[in-house]
C-alpha cells in the first residue's frame, strides 16, 4: 500500500491553559480532497501552522510521503513537496505576477542560490511558471505588479505559486475567503481540477464548496477531531450536528 | 586588589547603571507605547546637561540647574514630538531612524552654535562635595551616592506611576492595544506627547546628574544612547523592569570589566600585554554580554516572544 | 527606454565628466571631491543590497567600512615600516598593493558581516537596528582601546598604495580606478538583483512567509546578502582610507553608519543608482553648505527631515517616478 501524502499523528499544542490541538490525527491520501471544517476558534489555523512547519507541536508527528518532517522548518517541508496557500494572501506585492511564480519554481529546485543569470531569462524557470499561470487563468496579468491585482486575482496567484512547486500535497487555508459568488464558483472548479495533480487538505468555511469538493471531511471542535468520513456520513453525524447546530437530537 | 576597592567599583557600577536606567526607561516606554525608535534620545540627555550647566553657572544653584534640566529636556521633547515625531508613528523604522538621526544633527550643531565647541563644567554643590564614610571603612564620594539615591528614587516613582496611576493604566493599555485606548476615549495624541516628554525629562535628568561627574559637551549623549540600546536589547523591548535589570547588568559589567579584566589578563598573556588586551576586551564586555543574552533569550530577559 | 535608465546613464556620465572637466580646468581639488563621491557611492551600493533590496536596516555598516579602512592602514603601515606582522604564529609581510589590500578588506568585511549577521538576523525590526548599532559600536571601541595601530589617533601612511599599471598618485588616474570599481560593482549588483537569489531576497523583504512557503530559508538568504553587503562596503572603506592616506576610528563611528543610510535614502532606497545620486548630493551639500556656514549640518538635518517627512522616494524617485519591477 502506498504511503499517505500527508499523515498527522497525535498532534498536541497548547497555549497556557488553552488546548488548541488535542491529539489530532488525520491523513491525506493520493487523489483526494480532504476538507477540515469546524466552528471559529476550533483550532484550524493552529493545526495548519503545525502541518506547514510554522509552529512546533508539543507532541505528535507530521509525516510527508512517509518521511517524518516534525523537526523541519517551513522551507524544508516546502522543498519536500508541501505547498501551502495562505488565508490572507502572502505575496511579494511589489514584484510582478510572473516573478512571484518564478520564485516558486526556483524555490522548488533549491535554485534561489544562483547569483548569476537573470531569473526571467531562464526558460527552465519561466516556462513552468507560465504554465502555472495559464492553469489559473492569469496569463494576461503576467507582467502586472501584484499590488495592482484584484482580490480574486491574488487568490488565484496564490494557487499558481503553489502549483509551481509541483507539490506532493496542497495545504490550503480558506482559498475562497472574500470571493464573491462568481469567484467562488470559479475557484471551486479550479480546485476540483487540481486534486488529480496532488491531494488537497482544504480548510474552508464555504460549506457549499466543501460538500461539492471533498472526498472526506474531518470536523474539528475545540482542538479535537470529532468525526471523519465521507460528506454524506458527516452530514448525518449526530456529534457534528450538535457541534454546529447545538442540535442534541 | 582589596575588597574595599572592589566594593567601591561595585558602587560605581550601580551608579552608572541607574543613570543608564533613566535613559533606557524613556526609550523603552516610547518604543513600547508608540512603536518608535528614537535616536535623538541622546540629544535630550545633552539638552538636560547644558541647561543644568548654564543655569547653575548663572544662578549658582545646583538645584535650580537640575530643575532647568528637567524643564528644558521635557520642553524640547514635547516640541519635537509635536513638530516631528508624531508624523513618524505610522512610518517604517527606516524613516524613524533617518528623521531622528536628522534631529541629532540639528540638536548637536545647534548646541555647538549656541555654546561653542568647548566643554562646560557643572560643579558639584558644596553640600554634596567630598567623601562620606560608609560601613566597612569605605570612603565614597557623597555626590555619587546621592546620584544612586536619586536614580533609585526615580525608578521607584516610575514603577509606581506605571503600576498605580491612571496615566500608567493608559500607558499599559497603549502597549497592549493602540486602537483600544482610542476607542475608550483616551486622548491619544495628548498621551503620546506626555509619554515622550516624560521620557525626555528622565534623559535630561540623567544628563544633568552625569554632567557634574564628566564634562558637558556636544555629542555626550550618543555613547550613552547606544549603551541604553544595549540595555533595552538585554532587558527586552518595552519592559521597564527589563530596562532596570539590564541597566544594572550593563553598568556593573562595564565598570567591573574595566577593573578586573586587565588584572585577569595578567595570568593569560603576561603583565606587559595585560593592560592593553584587558582594556580592549573590557571595552567589548557589555557587547559580549548582549550577544550571550541574545543567543539564549532572543527577546531579551523580560521581553515577550 | 525607461526613465530610470536615462537618469542612471546621466548620473554615470556626469560623475565621469565632472573630474575630466576639473582636470582640464586645472582644479585637482574637484577631482578629489568626485573620487570621494564615487567611493561613498560604492559604500552605499554595498549597504543598499542589505537595506534596499533586503529591507535590513543596518545601523552598523561603519564597522565594515572602517574594517576596510584598517585593512588598508595596517597592511600599508607594516609595509612602510618594513616590519612584518605575526598572524597566528605566521610571519606575514605588509603590502602596498591595492589588489591585495582589497582582497583582504573584502574577506575581512565578509567575515565580520557573517559574525554580526548570524547574531543580529535572528531578530528583526527594531531589534535588528539596535543590534547592528551595538555591534558596530563594539568594533569602534575595540579600535580605540587597541593601541598597536594608533588607537584614537588612527594611522597615517606616507604614500598612496599602488595598482599595477597606474600611477595612483595622479588624482585623475586614482579617480578612474575608483570609478571603474564602482561601475563594475554596480554592474554586478544589477546582475545579482535579476538573479534568482536577488528575486528571493526582494521577495523576502515584502513577504518572508511567502519565501519560506516556496522552500527558501529566509535566514540564510538574508545572511548571504548581509555578507556580500559587508564585503562591498569594506572594499569602499579600503579605497576611502587610501584616498585620505589615513584611517581612524571615526570611520567606524556610528555617525558614519548614519551617513551611509542617508546616502542610500537621499538617492532612493533599493534603486540601482540610488547610492550614486545620494553620494553626489551629500558631497555637493557638504562642499557648498560647508563653505557657507560652519554649522552646515543643521541645514543637512533640516533637509533630511524634509525629505523623510514630505518627499519620499529620494532623488531618483523624484526624477524617475515609482520603481518599476524589472523585466
Amino acid at each position: 500500500m502506498t504511503e499517505p501524502a500527508l499523515e498527522v499523528r497525535g498532534l498536541r499544542k497548547s497555549f497556557g491553559a488553552i488546548v488548541a490541538s488535542d491529539d489530532v490525527s488525520l491523513d491525506l491520501r493520493g487523489g483526494e480532497v480532504h476538507a477540515l471544517i469546524g466552528p471559529n476558534g476550533a483550532g484550524k489555523s493552529t493545526l495548519i501552522a503545525q502541518i506547514a512547519g510554522a509552529l512546533r507541536p508539543d507532541a505528535g508527528s507530521v509525516r510527508l510521503a512517509g518521511r517524518d518532517v516534525t523537526g523541519l522548518g517551513t522551507a524544508a517541508r516546502a522543498r519536500l513537496g508541501l505547498a501551502r496557500t495562505f488565508q490572507v494572501s502572502a505575496l511579494a506585492m511589489e514584484l510582478t505576477v510572473l516573478q512571484n511564480v518564478v520564485l516558486g519554481v526556483a524555490g522548488r529546485a533549491g535554485g534561489a542560490w544562483r547569483f548569476r543569470g537573470a531569473a526571467l531569462r531562464d526558460p527552465a524557470l519561466v516556462r513552468p511558471a507560465r504554465e502555472a499561470l495559464a492553469r489559473v487563468g492569469l496569463t494576461g496579468e503576467a507582467t502586472s505588479v501584484v499590488a495592482d491585482l484584484s482580490h480574486g486575482q491574488r487568490r488565484r496567484l496564490e494557487l499558481a505559486v503553489a502549483l509551481a512547486l509541483k507539490p506532493r500535497c496542497f495545504v490550503m487555508d480558506e482559498p475562497l475567503a472574500g470571493l464573491g459568488a462568481d469567484g467562488s464558483a470559479e475557484m471551486t472548479a479550479l480546485l476540483a481540477g487540481l486534486k488529480a495533480q496532488a491531494p488537497i487538505l482544504l480548510v474552508e468555511h464555504d460549506m457549499d464548496a466543501v460538500f461539492a469538493l471533498a472526498d472526506r471531511i474531518s470536523v474539528l471542535v475545540y482542538g479535537r477531531i470529532i468525526s471523519t468520513g465521507p460528506p454524506d456520513a458527516i452530514r448525518a453525524d449526530a456529534a457534528v450536528r450538535e457541534a454546529y447546530l447545538g442540535d442534541a437530537s | 586588589m582589596s575588597g574595599v576597592l572592589l566594593l567601591e567599583q561595585l558602587l560605581n557600577g550601580v551608579q552608572f547603571g541607574v543613570m543608564l536606567f533613566l535613559m533606557a526607561a524613556g526609550l523603552t516606554l516610547v518604543f513600547g507605547v508608540m512603536g518608535l525608535i528614537n535616536l535623538a534620545h541622546g540629544s535630550l540627555y545633552m539638552v538636560g546637561a547644558f541647561a543644568a550647566a548654564a543655569v547653575s553657572a548663572a544662578t549658582g544653584s545646583f538645584l535650580l540647574g537640575l530643575g532647568a534640566a528637567l524643564a528644558a529636556a521635557a520642553a524640547a521633547g514635547a516640541l519635537i514630538e509635536v513638530a516631528v515625531i508624531r508624523r513618524l508613528y505610522a512610518r517604517d523604522h527606516l524613516d524613524q531612524v533617518l528623521a531622528t538621526f536628522a534631529l541629532i544633527l540639528i540638536f548637536s550643531e545647534g548646541t555647538r552654535w549656541l555654546f561653542g565647541s568647548f566643554p562646560l563644567f557643572l560643579d558639584v554643590p558644596g553640600w554634596l562635595a567630598g567623601p562620606v564614610a560608609l560601613p566597612l571603612g569605605i570612603d565614597y564620594p557623597k555626590y555619587r551616592l546621592a546620584v544612586i539615591a536619586v536614580g533609585l528614587a526615580v525608578a521607584a516613582g516610575l514603577f509606581w506611576l506605571i503600576a498605580g496611576t491612571r496615566l500608567g493604566v493608559q500607558i499599559r493599555a497603549g502597549e497592549a492595544d493602540r486602537e483600544m485606548i482610542a476607542a475608550l476615549g483616551v486622548d491619544i495624541t495628548r498621551l503620546y506627547t506626555l509619554v515622550f516628554a516624560l521620557g525626555a525629562a528622565l534623559a535630561g535628568l540623567a544628563g544633568a546628574l552625569v554632567g557634574a561627574i564628566q564634562s558637558v559637551q556636544v555629542g555626550m549623549g550618543e555613547p550613552v544612547l547606544i549603551l541604553a540600546f544595549v540595555v533595552i536589547v538585554i532587558g527586552g523591548i518595552g519592559s521597564i523592569r527589563g530596562a532596570f535589570v539590564g541597566a544594572l547588568l550593563v553598568g556593573l559589567t562595564d565598570t567591573l570589566g574595566r577593573v578586573l579584566l586587565p588584572l585577569a589578563m595578567v595570568h593569560v598573556v603576561g603583565p606587559q600585554a595585560a593592560a592593553t588586551a584587558g582594556s580592549a576586551v573590557a571595552s567589548m564586555a557589555i557587547y559580549i554580554l548582549m550577544a550571550l543574552v541574545l543567543v539564549f533569550r532572543p527577546a531579551g530577559l523580560f521581553g515577550k516572544v | 527606454m525607461r526613465r530610470e535608465t536615462i537618469v542612471n546613464a546621466a548620473l554615470a556620465l556626469g560623475l565621469l565628466a565632472f573630474p575630466l572637466w576639473a582636470h582640464w580646468a586645472g582644479e585637482p581639488f574637484y577631482i578629489t571631491l568626485a573620487t570621494r563621491a564615487a567611493i561613498l557611492a560604492l559604500a552605499g551600493v554595498g549597504l543598499n543590497l542589505a537595506l534596499g533590496t533586503g529591507g535590513l536596516v543596518s545601523l552598523g555598516h561603519a564597522a565594515f567600512f572602517g574594517l576596510g579602512g584598517y585593512a588598508m592602514g595596517v597592511l600599508a603601515w607594516h609595509a612602510q615600516m618594513y616590519t612584518p606582522m605575526q598572524v597566528f604564529g605566521m610571519t606575514v609581510p605588509g603590502t602596498k598593493s591595492m589588489p591585495v589590500i582589497w582582497l583582504v578588506a573584502m574577506s575581512g568585511g565578509a567575515l565580520l558581516a557573517a559574525l554580526i549577521g548570524a547574531l543580529s538576523l535572528r531578530s528583526s525590526g527594531v531589534y535588528f537596528i539596535m543590534l547592528t548599532l551595538a555591534f558596530g559600536q563594539m568594533v569602534y571601541y575595540f579600535a580605540i582601546s587597541w593601541p598597536a595601530y594608533g588607537g584614537e589617533d588612527g594611522l597615517s601612511i606616507y604614500l598612496r598604495n599602488g595598482f599595477p599599471g597606474l600611477n595612483t598618485l595622479d588624482p585623475l588616474q586614482f579617480f578612474a580606478l575608483t570609478y571603474a570599481v564602482l561601475m563594475a560593482v554596480i554592474w554586478g549588483m544589477a546582475r545579482l538583483r535579476a538573479s534568482p537569489f536577488g528575486l528571493a531576497l526582494a521577495a523576502a523583504r515584502q513577504s518572508p512567509a511567502r519565501v519560506q512557503a516556496v522552500g527558501i530559508g529566509v535566514f540564510p538568504l538574508r545572511l548571504a546578502a548581509f555578507v556580500l553587503s559587508g564585503a562591498v562596503t569594506a572594499l569602499a572603506g579600503a579605497l576611502f582610507a587610501d584616498l585620505n592616506r589615513f584611517v581612524s576610528p571615526s570611520m567606524l563611528s556610528w555617525h558614519t553608519s548614519g551617513e551611509l543610510i542617508v546616502i542610500v535614502v537621499l538617492g532612493g532606497v533599493a534603486r540601482l543608482y540610488g547610492p550614486v545620486a545620494g553620494a553626489v548630493l551629500l558631497v555637493t551639500l557638504e562642499h557648498v553648505l560647508g563653505g557657507v556656514s560652519d554649522y552646515w549640518q543643521i541645514f543637512l538635518g533640516l533637509g533630511l527631515l524634509a525629505v523623510v517627512l514630505f518627499a519620499r522616494g529620494g532623488l531618483i524617485g523624484a526624477l524617475a517616478g515609482r520603481a518599476v519591477a524589472h523585466d
